[in-house]
């Protein structure tokens, strides 16, 4: 709004907030139509403004004074924090807890690295404007898995051994993701044409499939994952654990995905499938290059909705033991020298998921908006 | 679609789902195998045996002599509880937040969207530990505790409500609990029979009014009668006494549940107003109703429409969510069958199986009933 008043007033002559009396009266009386307008037009609405005006002069003062003003972050001990605020110095201490849990310091430049080529594989992948989107899709699913898995997992020369038991933190919840993003999407696309298809055995199993792990809890398919599956393994082979919570992880959310994916198939008009048969394509041509293209294009809001909901699902893996974001706080908390800061801990817990899902949203809805723009342009034509 | 798939295709599907079935059977051998070698046997007649644990937190009668089935049945019902408990109240609240979103007032409107997203983007996990751990255990002992309106007591102990001690025997030796079934009943029918008001009130054959009140206040009477006193939680030594108990898991899980499904609801309840054509409103408008009606008869009923399916949905990421009561320690299905049960039994197999069924029929049965309510607001195509 002040942007947009000091536009005004630019465009008028005076410089902002200047000695021209008619620039300032401007602003004003803009400013006054707009409190008009939103927060004072009726009796009723008044009424409403000024409640919740005394609600935040209720509740806001003394967030801001336990968050910000009164809290503590120096210091090395508990002790330290001899304000009523919140003690922040835990969470300055405990940080590469939370953020890799007990990977080791001195390869903690391995975690970084992989980072870097997850940014550099990413990137041109979520660019708007990128030439063969699809390539750098498959190098970002194949190259850079087997790069990050060598690099944090180690046993080459060069690289120790670290073994999957020290993983932790954000780290985790990231790691769990990505793989379960991986294989959920390609797994899920491969369901999404099974419930399509005309094949009525492939169909049956695909529905199966999708609402069997779509009517069951995530947490009783994490459970089945740690406790039911070494018994279905032959006698003497073991999986890692984070291992088999990603399969668990994958088979789970391919259900979902394949939900968001025929919701794109949908939408394809029937002429185009048509259009590509009628060429002499075969029913594998005509879903690669003809079917899927149009229709993913279509999902990526949607999809990447599901890929929200999976990384707030991964702290689920604290249940079964291990020690993602989640569990390092609880962990932490336990700690008999900094007793008594669970606010702290889940504050700081939840505000780091939000900022990883916040943006993970908004890129989302920026698509979105991307999509509708075009959509209207194709209308427009 | 006009192409037909070809031969091969119609032999394949037939070989790939032998090769599904031929995986089944390889893994239940190995489960055999596996199952034989610890000298483990499958079956569910563990469920007759004795339990002997307690559940803290029960609905009907239990005690360590009861049977794993009857712990079935409690812990379900636990379950159930607090989902019910959950889906009215975020309905309600998403209810308000949605509209809230929608409010011309500015303030208003960002606060709602300001609560919705921080919500939506947190773990919901994070979120119940959160209001048990940093909120609720951080209450203050029974002694001082915080007394709400309403003679509620809220303490680290949970939160205790007033509760309503019947008469054993009343006017015409009915007793209390005859009375207050009888209240609950008239209650439960009234929607019913404001429906068939509310359709005379369309076709302006029937006002309402008063008349709109008389079977709630029927009710009232009926529950008044029937109820010798009121007994509040009251403080006696160091604990509360009277009164209902609720545990500080339940009230944690409750909380954590609602707000998380209370800011989806919202989103659904503030898009669907908006996907109603505008055109409603502005014919409605020209017909001379007033905004009330507008919006309880126009705008609303059509907004319903569009919200069923997605709300259904919501219902029962609600039901599944309950199984997070895991990590507060309530005792729902999830947590006294895969917890406790599976630590004394070692049944891994036969309980993630009757977990994972109980909630597939609950899943199935609540998708019918929305299907069935869906097909009735559902618009009539003619």
């Amino acid at each position: 709004m002040t942007a947009e008043a000091a536009a005004q007033n630019g465009r008028v002559g005076g410089p902002v907030g200047g000695a021209s009396p008619l620039a300032a009266a401007r602003v004003i009386a803009r400013v006054r139509t707009w409190l008009g307008r939103n927060l004072f037009s009726s009796p009723v609405n008044t009424l409403l403004t000024v409640l919740v005006v005394a609600f935040l002069w209720l509740t806001l003062p003394p967030i801001f004074e336990w968050m910000i003003f009164g809290a503590t972050l120096s210091g090395a001990s508990k002790a330290a924090c001899t304000g009523d605020g919140a003690c922040w110095t835990f969470i300055r201490l405990r940080l590469p807890l939370f953020l890799w849990g007990h990977y080791p310091i001195e390869e903690l430049w391995r975690v970084g690295l992989a980072l870097l080529a997850l940014v550099g594989f990413g990137a041109p992948v979520l660019r708007e404007h990128t030439r063969h989107r699809g390539r750098y899709v498959l190098a970002l699913l194949t190259v850079f898995p087997v790069l990050a898995g060598v690099l944090l997992v180690g046993g080459v020369p060069g690289l120790p051994y670290v073994d999957t038991s020290q993983w932790g933190g954000l780290m985790l919840d990231v790691i769990v993701s990505f793989v379960t993003v991986a294989g959920a999407l390609p797994l899920g696309i491969l369901l999404a044409l099974g419930r399509r298809s005309q094949l009525r055995v492939i169909k049956t199993l695909s529905i199966g499939f999708i609402e069997l792990w779509r009517g069951v809890p995530l947490l009783t398919v994490l459970f089945m994952s740690a406790v039911m599956v070494p018994l279905f393994l032959p006698h003497g082979v073991s999986v890692d654990r984070l291992i088999r919570a990603m399969v668990a992880f994958t088979l789970f959310n391919a259900a979902y995905m394949a939900e968001t994916v025929r919701g794109g198939l949908q939408g394809v008009p029937e002429g185009q499938e048509e259009a590509a048969y009628s060429l002499g394509l075969s029913w594998w041509q005509v879903q690669t290059f003809v079917t899927l293209p149009q229709a993913l294009r279509h999902v990526v809001p949607g999809i990447v909705n599901n890929v929200v909901d999976l990384f707030k699902d991964t702290s689920l893996v604290t249940i079964i033991g291990l020690v993602d974001l989640l569990g390092a706080t609880n962990q932490a908390l336990k700690d008999p020298a900094w007793l008594g800061l669970a606010k702290e801990g889940y504050v700081f817990t939840a505000v780091l998921f939000f900022a990883c899902c916040f943006a993970m949203s908004s890129y989302g809805r920026s698509v979105e908006r991307r999509l509708n723009r075009h959509r209207q342009k194709a209308s427009a034509q | 679609m006009i192409v037909r798939p070809s031969r091969r295709a119609e032999i394949g599907q037939w070989v790939f789902l032998l090769a599904v079935l031929a995986l089944g059977a390889l893994l239940a051998s190995m489960l055999a195998d596996n199952l034989a070698r610890r000298n483990l046997s499958f079956g569910f007649g563990f469920l007759g045996a004795k339990a002997g644990f307690d559940i803290p937190f029960h609905l009907i009668s239990w005690s360590t002599y009861d049977t794993y089935a009857r712990a079935l049945l409690v812990s379900l019902l636990n379950t159930l509880l607090v989902a019910a408990m959950s889906v009215t109240a975020a309905t309600l609240l998403g209810l308000l937040v949605g509209i809230m979103r929608l409010s011309v007032n500015w303030l208003l409107r960002n606060i709602a969207l300001v609560f919705v997203e921080f919500v939506r983007n947190t773990p919901q996990l994070v979120q119940i530990i959160f209001w048990y751990v940093a909120i609720l255990q951080s209450l203050p002992p029974p002694r001082q505790s915080i007394v709400l309106p309403g003679g509620l007591l809220l303490n680290v102990r949970g939160l205790g409500l007033p509760d309503l001690v019947l008469r054993e025997s009343g006017l015409f030796g009915a007793t209390g609990a005859l009375a207050a079934w009888l209240a609950a009943a008239v209650l439960l029918a009234t929607p019913f029979v404001w429906r068939l008001r509310i359709r005379a009130w369309r076709v302006g054959t029937f006002r309402v009014g008063p008349w709109a009140l008389v079977l709630p206040v029927l009710a009232a009477c009926l529950l008044a009668a029937g109820v010798e006193r009121i007994e509040y939680p009251r403080l006696t030594g160091f604990n509360v006494t009277g009164g209902t108990q609720i545990p500080p898991e339940l009230v944690a899980l409750w909380a954590g549940l609602t707000v998380y499904a209370t800011a989806f609801i919202a989103e659904i309840v503030r898009g669907s107003i908006e996907a109603v054509p505008a055109g409603q409103h502005e014919a409605a408008r020209a017909l001379g109703l007033h905004q009330g009606q507008r919006t309880f008869l126009v705008v609303l009923p059509q907004a319903v429409r569009i919200m069923v399916p997605q709300l259904n949905s919501q219902y029962l990421n609600i039901i599944k969510s309950t199984t997070l009561g895991a990590a507060v320690a309530y005792p729902e299905i999830f947590q006294i069958f895969a917890g406790t049960v599976m630590n004394q039994s070692g049944k891994e197999v036969e309980i993630i199986i009757i977990v994972m069924a109980v909630f597939l029929s609950i899943n199935l049965v609540f998708s019918a009933y929305m299907n069935w309510y869906n097909a009735r607001v559902a618009l009539v195509q003619r």
